[in-house]
C-alpha cells in the first residue's frame, strides 16, 4: 500500500430530489420518496465507507410558464425527518440536511439539528443555504423572503444564534443525579441573543449531541457566499467539477481562510459529481452518452432553452437549430430553480455561440451543456481520475449523485471504492464514530471564534473548579 | 353522534386503507401497502358493545410522575437517547397498542402549565418529537407513532412536510398531535410575536384559560386545515412517469392550495407526495369548550380528561355539541374519543397506591394532573376502563406514572386482562394507524375537481 502522505478522497452521496439528473424512465428506477430508496442508497454508501449522505432542499415545486414543472423527478421528503429515519438504519454514515436560513428560525433549526446529532450519535451536518426568492416565500406564513443583499447577513446571524443555543448547555449540565435529586444544573439552556435579525431569549430545550455543533456546509457561489464559507463553514459544495475551473475555485476559497485565522484543512471543498462505470472505457462512454440523452427528452430540451431565453419556444423543433430570436432578459419563466437564477442573457449568448460552432440542434446543445458526466470509464479509469483530481488541488472529494434511484451507486461502491482503497486514498473502515471524525475536522468548534455563553460558562467553571 | 357506536361496524372493511390508493407501477419495489395479509378478522376482540377497545400510551421522559426519574429502574441519564425510546416503543408494540404519543414543546418543561421555572429537581430537556418518531419508524412495524408539535410558532408548510415524511417513513403509521403554544415565554424563543401571558388565576379554570387562548386555538385550527390541504395537494396518482410525453408528474394532479387564513397564507402545493395514509390521523388533547371545538374542526381522535363516569358522559356530550356547532359530518369523518388516565399499576392490591405515596414523598408534593390518577391493579384498571367506555368512549390514552414499570404493567398486565375479556386485539389486524383506528383512508379533496 502506498505511503499515506496522499490526500484522502472524501466521498458523499446525494439522493437527487429534482432536476434532470435521474433517469426516471429507466425500468430500474425506483421510488424517489419511499423509505426503501433512502435506506438502500444510504446503506450502500455506508458499505463504501462514505463520509456522509446528503439531501438538498427546495421548499416550493418549481414552475414553468406559470404551471408546475412536470418534466423532472419531483416530490421529496422533509430532510431532517428523513435523515432521522436513516440514523436508525446506519451506524457511521454522516447525515447532512440542507436547511434554508431564510424560511426558518434559529430556535427550531438548532433544536432539530441537536436532535439529529443525538439520535445519530454525532453524525449531523447542516448545509446552510440562503435561497431567498419571494416565490418560495409564498409558502410561508410570514412571507419570509429577503432582499438579496440581506440573506447572508441573516444566515450569518442565524448560524451565530444557533451556535449560542448549542452552547447554552454546558457539557455536564444534564446531571440526572437521582440521589442528589438534581436533574439539571441551574440555568441549563439559558440564552439571550440580540441582533439585527433576531431578538430572542429564554431556555433552550436540547443538550447538544456528540459533535457539539453539527458540521456546517455552505454551497453558495457568490463572493459573499465564499466569504461566508471561509469564515463559518467546514465543507463547501460546488458545481465546479471540471478540473481546471475547480482548481481556481479551490485556490480562491482556500486562500480566504487565513483571513479568519483558519487553516486550509478547516474547510473541505466537495464538488458535485457523477460517475459512469462499466467494464471498459468504451462501454462506459457509450453508457454515458445514453444517460445524457435520456436525461434530456425533447420536452426537457425546449424547457431548458425557454428558461434561459425567458420566452415561450414551444413552437421550435428540439431537433432543429436554436431560435433566431433574442432572449428576454427580465422574464422569469422558470421559478424556484437556482441554476437559472441569474446571468441568463450571458448564458444564452454562450449557448448560441457553442451551437453555431458545433452545429448542434437544440437537444444536442442542452445535452452538451447539461448532461456532462464527471467521471466516465472502467473502474480503474474512474478511480485514477478521482485520485488525480484530488491530488492536483481540484477538490477534497466529491458529492456523488447517482443517475438511478436507488441503485445508481452500486457499481461505484463495489468496483471503484476498492481501487481507491488500494491506492491508499480512501479508508478501509471508519476510524471514528462522528462525521467530524470522518472529515478530519477538529472535535469541537473553537471557543475563541464562536464563544457563546455556554462555552464561556464551561470555561469559567473549569477555571474556578481547577 | 360522536362516532362511538355504529360508525365502524363494517368488520374488516377498514383495512382496505392500508394500501395507498393507486400508485404507479414503479412503486411495487417495496412501497407501503404490500403487507397484504392480516390474520384474524377480529371476531374475538369484540366486547359486549361490539367494538374493540382502542389503547394508546403517552410517553414522556421517565414517566408522568415528577419523581419518576428517581425510581429504581429509571434511566434518567438516557432520556434523550435513541436507545431509550426504541426500547419503550418496542414494548408498546409488543402490547399491540394502537399508538404511542410523544410530548413536545418549544421550551423547557416546567411544573406550572403557563410559565417556565428554574427547578432543577425534575426532568428537563427534550428532543424534537417528529424526528424522534421518524427515528423509531424503521425500528417498529405496526404501532402508530404520534408526535406532538406546536402550531403557534412553526410554519404550517414545515409541519405538513414533516408529518407527511414521517408517514412515508413509517409506511402509514404516522399521526400528528398539533398543540398551541400557551406559554408566553416560548414566543420569546422566536421573537416574532407575543402570545397572552397567562396568570395564576387563568390556570385555575380550564374554561378561563381556553377563553384567553381562543385566538391561538382559532389560528391553530387554521394551521391544521392548511396542513391537511397540503397533504391533499398531490393526488394519489399524480406521479405518472410517462416517457412518451416526457412527464414525470401530471401537473393537473398537483394543486396549489391557496390557503388564506386570518393571519397567514400558504400557496402550496406540498413538496412531498401524498403519504400512505393520505391524511395521517390528527390527535388533540382537550379540556374545555374551545379545545373541544378545535378537535371537532380538525381532529380524528380527541383525548379528554374526565375524572369519573358521570364526567365522561358530560364531556362526551360537550364534544358532541362542539361537533354539532362546527357542522362536522361524523358519518363521513368519525371523531374517536379517548380518555386520558395517568396510571400506576402493580399486581399486588394496594402496592400501586403505596408506590404513589412514596413517589409523592420523594417529589415533596402530591401528584396533580389534568387527567385522573389511577393507582391499582391491572384488573381494577380493566374494570374501570370497561365501565368508563360504556359512557361513550372509543378508547384510552394511558400515561404511565413511571417508565418502564407502568408501561410494562400495561403491556404485560392490562393488555392480557383485556384480551381475556375479549375487548382487545390479540394481534395487529392492519398495517396503518388509520387501520388500527378503523378510519377510512380519505380521497384527496382536490382529486374530484381535477
Ligand atoms: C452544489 C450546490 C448545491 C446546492 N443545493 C441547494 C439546495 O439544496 N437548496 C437550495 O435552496 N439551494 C441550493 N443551492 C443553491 C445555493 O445554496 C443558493 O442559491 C445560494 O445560497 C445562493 O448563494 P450564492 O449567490 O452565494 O451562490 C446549491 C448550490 C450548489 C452550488
Amino acid at each position: 500500500m502506498p505511503a499515506n502522505h496522499k490526500k484522502q478522497v472524501h466521498l458523499a452521496a446525494q439522493l437527487p430530489g429534482i432536476h434532470n439528473v435521474t433517469v426516471w424512465s429507466d425500468p430500474r428506477s425506483g421510488s424517489q420518496i419511499s423509505p426503501d430508496s433512502f435506506i438502500r442508497l444510504a446503506q450502500t454508501v455506508e458499505r463504501g465507507k462514505f463520509d456522509f449522505f446528503f439531501l438538498a432542499e427546495g421548499l416550493r415545486l418549481r414552475e414553468h410558464k406559470g404551471q408546475v414543472y412536470d418534466l423532472d423527478i419531483a416530490g421529496r421528503p422533509e430532510n431532517l425527518t428523513a435523515l432521522s429515519t436513516l440514523a436508525a438504519v446506519t451506524t457511521h454514515l454522516g447525515l447532512a440536511a440542507t436547511v434554508n436560513a431564510t424560511f426558518n428560525e434559529p430556535y427550531e433549526v438548532a433544536r432539530r439539528f441537536a436532535t439529529l446529532d443525538r439520535l445519530s450519535g454525532g453524525r449531523a451536518a447542516w448545509n446552510v443555504v440562503t435561497s431567498y426568492d419571494a416565490f418560495t416565500g409564498e409558502n410561508f406564513r410570514r412571507g419570509g423572503f429577503l432582499a438579496e443583499a440581506d440573506r447572508y447577513t441573516r444566515a450569518a446571524e442565524f448560524l451565530g444564534a444557533a451556535r449560542e443555543l448549542w452552547d447554552s448547555w454546558g457539557e455536564d449540565d444534564l446531571r440526572a443525579d437521582a440521589a442528589a435529586g438534581e436533574f439539571v444544573r441551574p440555568g441549563a439552556g439559558r440564552f439571550a441573543h440580540r441582533g439585527q435579525h433576531f431578538d430572542i431569549a429564554g431556555r433552550f430545550t436540547t443538550p447538544p449531541g456528540p459533535q457539539g455543533h453539527p458540521v456546517i456546509i455552505q454551497s453558495g457561489e457568490s463572493d459573499a457566499g465564499r466569504e461566508f464559507a471561509a469564515s463559518d463553514a467546514e465543507v463547501i459544495f460546488s458545481k465546479h467539477n471540471r478540473v481546471d475551473v475547480a482548481r481556481s475555485f479551490y485556490r480562491d476559497v482556500k486562500q480566504r481562510l487565513a483571513r479568519y485565522g483558519r487553516s486550509p484543512d478547516d474547510l473541505l471543498i466537495l464538488p458535485t459529481a457523477n460517475a459512469v462505470v462499466a467494464d471498459t472505457d468504451e462501454e462506459a462512454a457509450a453508457y454515458a452518452r445514453e444517460i445524457s440523452r435520456e436525461l434530456v427528452s425533447p420536452q426537457t430540451a425546449i424547457a431548458h432553452l425557454e428558461a434561459v431565453w425567458g420566452r415561450d419556444l414551444s413552437a421550435y423543433d428540439p431537433d432543429g437549430p436554436l431560435p433566431g430570436i433574442e432572449p428576454e432578459d427580465d422574464a422569469h419563466l422558470l421559478k424556484g430553480h437556482s441554476v437559472f437564477r441569474k446571468g441568463r442573457g450571458e448564458t444564452a449568448r454562450q449557448w448560441r455561440k457553442l451551437a453555431e460552432e458545433r452545429n448542434l440542434s437544440i437537444r444536442e446543445l442542452v445535452i452538451e451543456v447539461g448532461g456532462r458526466q464527471t467521471f466516465v470509464g472502467s473502474p480503474h479509469t474512474v478511480a485514477r481520475a478521482i485520485d488525480d483530481f484530488v491530488q492536483t488541488g481540484g477538490a477534497d472529494g466529491f458529492v456523488l449523485v447517482p443517475h438511478l434511484t436507488p441503485g445508481g451507486l452500486d457499481d461505484f461502491v463495489d468496483r471503484v471504492v476498492p481501487l481507491l482503497q488500494e491506492r491508499g486514498v480512501h479508508r478501509d473502515d471508519y476510524t471514528g464514530t462522528t462525521l467530524r471524525d470522518h472529515l478530519g475536522l477538529s472535535d469541537a468548534p473553537r471557543p475563541a471564534r464562536w464563544g457563546g455563553p455556554g462555552v464561556r460558562r464551561r470555561r469559567d467553571e473549569k477555571e474556578t473548579s481547577a | 353522534m360522536t362516532g362511538t357506536n355504529g360508525t365502524h361496524d363494517s368488520n374488516g372493511a377498514h383495512d382496505s386503507n392500508g394500501t395507498p390508493g393507486s400508485k404507479s407501477a414503479h412503486d411495487s419495489n417495496g412501497a407501503p401497502g404490500s403487507k397484504g395479509a392480516h390474520g384474524s378478522n377480529g371476531a374475538h376482540t369484540k366486547g359486549a358493545s361490539g367494538t374493540p377497545l382502542h389503547l394508546a400510551v403517552a410517553l414522556d421522559g421517565a414517566g408522568w410522575h415528577p419523581a419518576a426519574w428517581r425510581e429504581q429502574g429509571a434511566r434518567p441519564g438516557e432520556l434523550l437517547t435513541a436507545a431509550y425510546w426504541a426500547g419503550l416503543v418496542a414494548e408498546a408494540e409488543r402490547g399491540l397498542l394502537d399508538f404511542v404519543t410523544f410530548e413536545d414543546a418549544l421550551g423547557l418543561q416546567s411544573a406550572a402549565f403557563h410559565r417556565p421555572d428554574d427547578r432543577t429537581d425534575q426532568v428537563r430537556g427534550s428532543v424534537d418529537a417528529v424526528l424522534l418518531a421518524a427515528h423509531l419508524a424503521p425500528l417498529t412495524t405496526r404501532i402508530g407513532l404520534v408526535p406532538t408539535t406546536n402550531v403557534t410558532h412553526t410554519e404550517p408548510f414545515h409541519l405538513a412536510i414533516g408529518i407527511a415524511t414521517l408517514d412515508h417513513a413509517a409506511e402509514g403509521r404516522a399521526g400528528w398531535r398539533p398543540q398551541i403554544s400557551s406559554r408566553a415565554a416560548d414566543a420569546a424563543h422566536f421573537g416574532r410575536r407575543t402570545t397572552p401571558l397567562l396568570t395564576e388565576e387563568d390556570v385555575t379554570d380550564s374554561e378561563l384559560i381556553a377563553a384567553r387562548l381562543r385566538e391561538l386555538f382559532a389560528e391553530g385550527a387554521e394551521v391544521v386545515e392548511a396542513v391537511r390541504r397540503l397533504w391533499d395537494s398531490w393526488d394519489d396518482d399524480a406521479e405518472i412517469r410517462d416517457a412518451a410525453t416526457g412527464r414525470f408528474i401530471d401537473r393537473d394532479k398537483v394543486h396549489h392550495i391557496d390557503f388564506q387564513g386570518t393571519g397567514f397564507s400558504v400557496k402550496g402545493p406540498s413538496i412531498t407526495p401524498r403519504s400512505p395514509q393520505g391524511q395521517p390521523p390528527v390527535v388533540s388533547l382537550a379540556h374545555a369548550s374551545t379545545p373541544y371545538e378545535f378537535a371537532a374542526l380538525g381532529s380524528d381522535v380527541v383525548h379528554i380528561t374526565p375524572h369519573d363516569r358521570a364526567g365522561t358522559t358530560a364531556i362526551v356530550a360537550q364534544v358532541a355539541e362542539a361537533v354539532e356547532r362546527t357542522g362536522r359530518d361524523v358519518e363521513a369523518r368519525p371523531l374517536r374519543i379517548f380518555a386520558d388516565l395517568l396510571v400506576l399499576l402493580d399486581d399486588e392490591p394496594g402496592a400501586a397506591a403505596e408506590r404513589l405515596a412514596r413517589l409523592d414523598e420523594t417529589a415533596g408534593a402530591e401528584l396533580t394532573s389534568d387527567a385522573q390518577v389511577f393507582a391499582g391493579t391491572p384488573a381494577e384498571l380493566a374494570d374501570l376502563l370497561l365501565d368508563r367506555r360504556s359512557a361513550g368512549l372509543d378508547g384510552f390514552r394511558l400515561r404511565p406514572g413511571t417508565l418502564p414499570h407502568d408501561l410494562t404493567a400495561i403491556t404485560r398486565g392490562l393488555v392480557p386482562e383485556l384480551q381475556r375479556r375479549g375487548v382487545f386485539r390479540t394481534e395487529y389486524e392492519s398495517t396503518t394507524l388509520r387501520g388500527h383506528l378503523r378510519l377510512q383512508r380519505p380521497a384527496g379533496r382536490y382529486e374530484a375537481a381535477g
